[in-house]
């Protein structure tokens, strides 16, 4: 097995007059978990659906499972996983039938199909809705049922397209659950997503996105530690007072954000002088995230 | 351990064009699908032409006896297997695929599997041809049981009919990949389907239209449709129907290559 699941070195790729990837690199080393995280346009579905040559890029160098991209994608297609944001089940059959046509396309050997079937639905805990047509199913059971489909074959490269995007949080933290089991049976994973919780709490590493191009890419930690400190100080109070705050801050060489209703002040463990009354709280990523992006988080 | 798959293909032998696996696996989400609608389908893929048979063969039947020397309910019987042909795959085809696209997100997930654009089109144009080259006998049966007589040729009208049928199936895909709204579809219908299937020799005879008619005539595929129909039910003319036959196949190449052109260019960007 290659070193790297995923490399892509200097992709660009344009619509028209808007490069919507615009000279990216990632890696995604096998058996970990990788985030890529970014706001609304930075250019994530475009990244993944690059990896299954749905898009072609302009420009640059992709490699999946050690094939080159677009001219090898078929084979790379057969080794890897796709788990898409948007549900394209096929919603008049059953579960069991959905699986069962992903076990054909995928070329599992006839006599391999029905196991391939049981340990998907095992993995999904749909076994026992096997019989149920997809449009019986709540929303979780049909998002669960995708990673099934989409883990049908045993790949070694799963790709996680916002995963839990409009689910309820318990059912987010089912998929959690879920997807950290594979990354611990060692599958190598690249879930995009733009809930900061879910690549803090899945991802070995994250790379942030921010119009077309990575920004910043590490360990969550890591890239709290570098960017945000350990400590942040939220200060509350009117517009105007935060104004003044923010200006002081940025004057005494202080990194902020807004928050809405508060102006964060980053990296207060380093400074002995005067601080503004306020609430301390450990950095996060999401202070980097608004950081480096410029995005409020939504 | 791995698990073991058929034919995978590694990074020095890639897999190539027109698999038969990943064709394969396309057929068979199509026959698993149509599991589920079957009865409609197949409801209107045989009222609909055996209306059009029973209304004009004892409609006009009943003002005109003889069409080209055959009693005119004959005549319509073996005509109107072209329409069931025409029905039965374009309409599925062309509303089938936009649907896949646009509202189901099908071909995103089937792409995400190891098949392309080709093999997508390839299996899913010999899908509905396999349906239109079943429900096109229809009409024929609908005529024998009102009287027209069995021929051993007429065995030869299901492979008419999937020639045929993958034809307008391309063609339907090829629309579908295309046009970017199900609206335009209309202009589709209303000046090229309907005048097609009007001037096809289904309900009366090409020769009482004027040259330049008769002449346009010959580019339509619907009429060596008919044209070979009615010679497999009532006598081959060998050198002819060669050429209808020729006529239909180079159709159904010429539009099943388009329609892979056009699907990808909406799949792939």
């Amino acid at each position: 097995m290659p070193e790297l699941a995923i490399s892509m070195r200097g992709v660009v790729k344009h619509f028209g007059e808007i490069a919507a990837v615009d000279g990216f690199d990632l890696d995604v080393p096998a058996g970990t978990c990788v985030g890529l995280l970014g706001p609304n346009g930075a250019g994530k579905s475009t990244t993944m659906k690059m990896l299954t040559a749905q898009v072609i890029a302009n420009a640059g160098e992709i490699e999946v499972l050690g094939y080159r991209l677009p001219g090898e994608s078929k084979v790379a297609r057969a080794e890897m996983g796709v788990v898409p944001q948007l549900d394209n089940l096929d919603t008049t059959l059953t579960v069991e039938q959905n699986l069962r046509v992903f076990t054909h396309l995928y070329r599992i050997a006839r006599a391999d199909r029905t196991d391939a079937i049981e340990r998907a639905l095992q993995i999904a805990n749909l076994t026992d809705r096997r019989e149920a047509k997809v449009d019986e199913l709540s929303g979780g059971m049909r998002r669960r049922l995708l990673i099934a489909r989409g883990l049908v074959h045993q790949p070694r490269l799963l790709l996680l397209d916002e995963p839990t995007v409009g689910l309820d949080p318990q059912v987010r933290q089912e998929l959690w659950a879920l997807i950290d089991a594979l990354r611990s049976e060692g599958t190598s994973i690249l879930m995009s997503t733009h809930y900061i919780e879910e690549a803090q709490r899945l991802a070995d590493s994250v790379t942030i996105m921010s119009h077309g191009k990575a920004v910043a890419k590490g360990p969550p930690a890591a890239l709290v530690a570098e960017h945000a400190g350990t400590e942040v100080l939220e200060v509350y109070g009117p517009p105007a007072r935060l104004v003044e705050v923010e200006q002081e801050a940025v004057g005494a060489g202080m990194r902020t954000r807004r928050t809405g209703t508060s102006v964060a002040l980053m990296g207060v463990e380093r400074r002995n002088g005067d601080l503004p009354d306020g609430v301390r709280r450990a950095a996060n990523l999401e202070d980097v995230f608004v950081l480096l992006t410029g995005e409020e988080v939504g | 351990m791995r698990r073991r798959r058929e034919v995978v293909g590694s990074a020095d032998r890639p897999v190539g064009r027109l698999d038969r696996p990943a064709i394969a696996g396309v057929l068979v989400r199509e026959m698993t699908n149509f599991s589920s609608y079957w009865r409609s389908t197949t409801f209107s893929s045989t009222v609909e032409p055996t209306i059009y048979l029973l209304a004009f063969g004892f409609g006009f039947g009943s003002l005109v006896s003889q069409v080209g020397g055959y009693d005119y309910v004959d005549f319509v019987g073996t005509g109107t297997v072209a329409t069931a042909v025409l029905f039965a795959s374009v309409f599925p085809s062309m509303f089938g695929t936009f649907v896949k696209y646009s509202f189901q997100h099908t071909y995103d997930a089937i792409l995400a599997a190891p098949v392309d654009t080709e093999e997508i089109v390839t299996a899913e144009a010999l899908w509905i041809s396999i349906r239109a080259g079943t429900y096109g006998c229809v009409p024929l049966l609908v005529a024998i049981a009102f009287g027209l007589e069995p021929r051993l040729g007429m065995l030869a009208v299901p492979a008419i009919a999937f020639i045929a049928g993958f034809g307008w199936a391309s063609f339907g895909i090829m629309i579908a990949g295309f046009l970017k709204s199900i609206d335009n579809f209309n202009y589709v219908t209303s000046t090229v389907i309907t005048p097609t299937f009007l001037t096809a020799g289904t309900f009366f005879p090409l020769s009482g239209l004027p040259e330049w008619a008769q002449v346009l005539g010959n580019f339509n595929p619907l009429h060596h449709t008919v044209e070979l129909v009615r010679h497999a039910a009532f006598g081959w003319e060998p050198g002819t129907d060669l050429l209808h036959l020729g006529a239909l196949v180079v159709f159904a190449l010429v539009l099943w290559r388009l329609a892979i052109v056009a699907l990808e260019r909406k799949l792939i960007t």
